[in-house]
């Protein structure tokens, strides 16, 4: 009895084992006969997410060949979530704001790999980041700070030369201010006024409504992965990047030594930071609202040699005008005066390279600019004379010349009544 | 009964004596006699459409304008891309009196143009290219195509930026053609772009081959006038047959119009000097508002209105063979009318006569205001 039961018991593991092995070879014979999901990420986020197919329009990765797989790891041919979003199968999830740096920088900071798509484009993006107060705020443990995903987005990232891209030059100031001109979310580390100041500027209105992307924007001064407010010792380096001529004039200046020992920011005192109003000869002077006037007193050589330029390069504008004022008229009259309009535009040349001098802070030196305008300007204003002296000349020999075509006129007229008035 | 309005030369006085030897002085010399004498009966009919007989007399005076400045304006002009445009300068500001030379020449091309046109439509109107003034009708559409010709190379010469691209876009058309139509814009350009040798070259139509043409043409056209005498359109031949005489009465009346169209030149040279604009830049983006000399216009817009494609075909070849077309019919009108032709009412030719007029005018306007 007991080896009968002994028989039974091993005829059904037998079966048992039977039917495991075909039950095993079934699934595993219906999961091969079943197809692959070309991407399993979408399939099942989209249905979390409704937009994030939308989302990622345009993205440059996604463009590249660079699925969600490219950045987030994982298997997207698993159609089983568990395979998919293995650790084994590489899957890194969704970044805190802390690994993002290095994140991003996996592919961005690896020469190698990025050769591969785009060889021209930068590889320390994530070292200068590191050098950044963002970068620096988020070592010290600062979530809240900005990291590549805040400006440049997490999905649908377009290169920056596209229009809808984030950091577009037009689109950057917004960009920085979606945290730095928001109170609640700077908590008072920072004042929140930058961008309403800079869309008050002479660069924010040759950037947004001139459309002159060479025009600065935020990053253009702070830097961008690197960013942070300049030194006061280097703002003239900064805006010097551009304003080439000014800056190196200002170096020659006395104001540059003075500037440093009293810890002024140099460019900053007279044309202010992020508010930088087009320059006039109204900021020149010893009277408000000169900004000279905020640190030299009337009558203090520095004042008298304020007004001094103010007076040369105020007086070379007028003529100036003066001069195409004339031209213009005598143009609209029809006059032929474009080699005078050319020599007027070196007048002009002169007048911009006085202003470019005044950072100097020479009255001398404007003076030989505004001379040699002035030069310009009376020989330009002559020329205009003279065209409308022309003009008027032409208008009486018009008048004269009419006048003897009438009575020729009159002649031929009474010349056909002599000969057709019928003979008696 | 007829009626001639005439001069009679009153001889007498001593003056008159004078004169009288040196012309038989020189008709001896010259042998002017029978040229006088044609002169001397040469009649003009009298009625109410008498008016349009100035218009020819009026071309002619104006194409003397455009050979006289346009002579004067060749002692200074320098055909080529480096030098055309600083000379035209040149002229416009330091040469005395040039200005106003430069300006009654382009005034004058286009009043000259204008008068032309007129001309032909009251000649169409009045039929007066019935037989036997079919050749005169042909002499005269072939001046007013070799006038269009003038205008065309003439824009281009002072080389300046509307000038450059207008001729781009002109020179380009005639690539449609199948065939020869590359061959024809290489030929007109002188190589694949206009560039200096466009411009050499269109000087040369300007001063040689075109100039050339007119005198040839012109000439037989002007004895064809004086061979048949005018024309008197159908209706008119039963006013009493008045007529008046050539010399001097209707060449007097000639004058006058000649004086006013001469104190209208002054006028507008003198208020509105033709404008030289900027120096062309082959390389520059082409500016807005390309547009051609106002007489091609109305080709120019109907290119544009036409749809890139027309059932088989390109609509801009269509446009051009409809043109083509338009003005071999246009040259052969004294032919294809048989009822003009035989005196008879032709109210078709008529018709179409106002619809091409209506056509050019309207399309004009257009042009110019879009």
């Amino acid at each position: 009895m007991g080896k009968d039961k002994s028989n039974v018991r091993k005829s059904f593991r037998a079966i048992f084992g039977l039917v495991a092995c075909v039950g095993v070879l079934a699934s595993v014979s219906a999961a091969a006969a079943q197809p692959k999901p070309a991407n399993s990420c979408l399939a099942c986020h989209s249905d979390l997410d409704e937009s994030l197919t939308r989302q990622m329009e345009g993205d440059i990765h996604l463009e590249k060949g660079l699925g969600c797989v490219g950045c987030h790891g994982g298997d997207a041919s698993q159609s089983d979530q568990e395979l998919a979003m293995a650790a084994a199968r590489g899957f890194a999830g969704r970044p805190k704001p802390a690994q993002v740096p290095a994140f991003c920088g996996k592919c961005h900071s690896d020469g190698a790999f990025m050769k591969r798509f785009n060889p021209a484009l930068r590889i320390d993006q994530q070292a200068e980041y590191l050098t950044s107060v963002h970068g620096k705020l988020l070592s010290q443990g600062d979530q809240t700070v900005a990291t590549c995903v805040s400006c440049h987005g997490g999905h649908g990232i377009r290169p920056v030369t596209h229009p809808l891209s984030r950091v577009y030059p037009p689109n950057v100031a917004n960009t920085c201010g979606k945290c730095h001109a928001d109170p609640g979310y700077m908590k008072s580390r920072l004042p929140t006024d930058q961008v309403a100041h800079y869309e008050k500027s002479v660069h924010s209105e040759a950037l947004m409504k001139k459309n002159d992307l060479s025009a600065p924007t935020c990053n253009d001064c702070h830097g961008n992965h690197g960013a942070s407010p300049p030194g006061v010792s280097s703002v003239a380096n900064v805006c010097g990047t551009c304003h080439t001529r000014q800056a190196e004039m200002f170096r020659q200046s006395p104001h540059n030594a003075s500037f440093q020992a009293l810890g002024q920011a140099e460019c900053l005192v007279c044309h202010q930071n992020h508010e930088i109003a087009p320059p006039s000869e109204r900021m020149l002077g010893s009277k408000e609202p000169a900004t000279c006037a905020n640190c030299h007193g009337e009558g203090d050589p520095g004042a008298k040699a304020a007004d001094t330029m103010n007076q040369s390069i105020t007086a070379l504008a007028a003529q100036l005008n003066v001069a195409e004022d004339l031209l213009s008229r005598a143009e609209r009259a029809g006059m032929e005066v474009s080699r005078a309009r050319f020599g007027l535009s070196e007048g002009h040349d002169a007048l911009v390279s006085a202003r470019v001098v005044v950072h100097r802070f020479s009255a001398g030196g404007v003076k030989t600019e505004t001379d040699r305008g002035m030069a310009i300007a009376g020989k330009t204003r002559q020329l205009g004379i003279q065209a409308l002296d022309e003009l008027q000349f032409r208008r009486k020999g018009l008048a004269a010349s009419l006048v003897v075509i009438a009575l020729a006129l009159v002649a031929v007229f009474f010349k056909i009544r002599q000969i057709e008035r019928p003979r008696e | 009964m007829k009626t001639t309005i005439g001069f009679e030369h009153q001889a007498g006085a001593p003056e008159a004596s004078k004169t009288e030897a040196a012309r038989q002085w020189l008709r001896h010399r010259l042998g002017t006699a029978p040229v006088e004498e044609m002169a001397g009966h040469k009649t003009v009919p009298v009625h109410r459409h008498t008016i349009w007989y100035y218009l020819g007399g009026m071309t002619l005076f104006l194409f003397s304008i455009q050979v006289v400045t346009g002579i004067l304006l060749l002692l200074y002009y320098r055909p080529s891309a480096e030098e055309a445009f600083e000379s035209v300068q040149f002229i416009m500001t330091d040469v005395s009196f040039g200005w106003l030379v430069r300006s009654i020449h382009s005034w004058s091309a286009n009043l000259m143009i204008a008068t032309l046109f007129i001309h032909m439509f009251s000649v169409f109107f009045l039929k007066a290219y019935r037989p036997p003034r079919e050749m005169t009708w042909i002499t005269g559409v072939l001046l007013l195509f070799i006038a269009m010709g003038f205008g065309f190379s003439g824009y281009l010469l002072p080389w300046n930026k509307l000038a450059f691209f207008a001729t781009r876009v002109g020179t380009e058309i005639p690539r449609v053609f199948p065939f020869v139509g590359d061959f024809f814009m290489r030929f007109l350009r002188g190589g694949d772009e206009v560039t200096g040798a466009t411009l050499t070259r269109f000087f040369g139509f300007h001063v040689a081959i075109l100039p050339a043409l007119t005198t040839a043409i012109l000439g037989v056209h002007l004895w064809l006038v004086q061979y048949h005498g005018m024309s008197r359109p159908r209706g008119t031949e039963n006013n009493n047959g008045k007529e008046m005489k050539f010399v001097p009465n209707f060449l007097l009346r000639d004058i006058m119009g000649w004086l006013v169209a001469l104190g209208i030149l002054a006028a507008l040279a003198a208020i509105f000097p033709w404008e030289l604009g900027e120096k062309a830049d082959p390389f520059a983006s082409a500016p807005a508002g390309i547009r051609p000399e106002w007489f091609f216009l109305f080709s120019f817009e109907t290119l544009k209105l036409l749809p890139g494609r027309i059932w088989l075909f390109e609509g801009e070849a269509l446009g051009i063979l409809g043109f083509t077309l338009g003005a071999g019919f246009w040259l052969l009108v004294p032919f294809l009318d048989r009822n003009a032709a035989r005196g008879l009412p032709s109210r078709g030719f008529t018709l179409i006569g106002v619809f091409v007029l209506i056509y050019i005018v309207v399309l004009t306007a257009i042009g110019f205001w879009s």
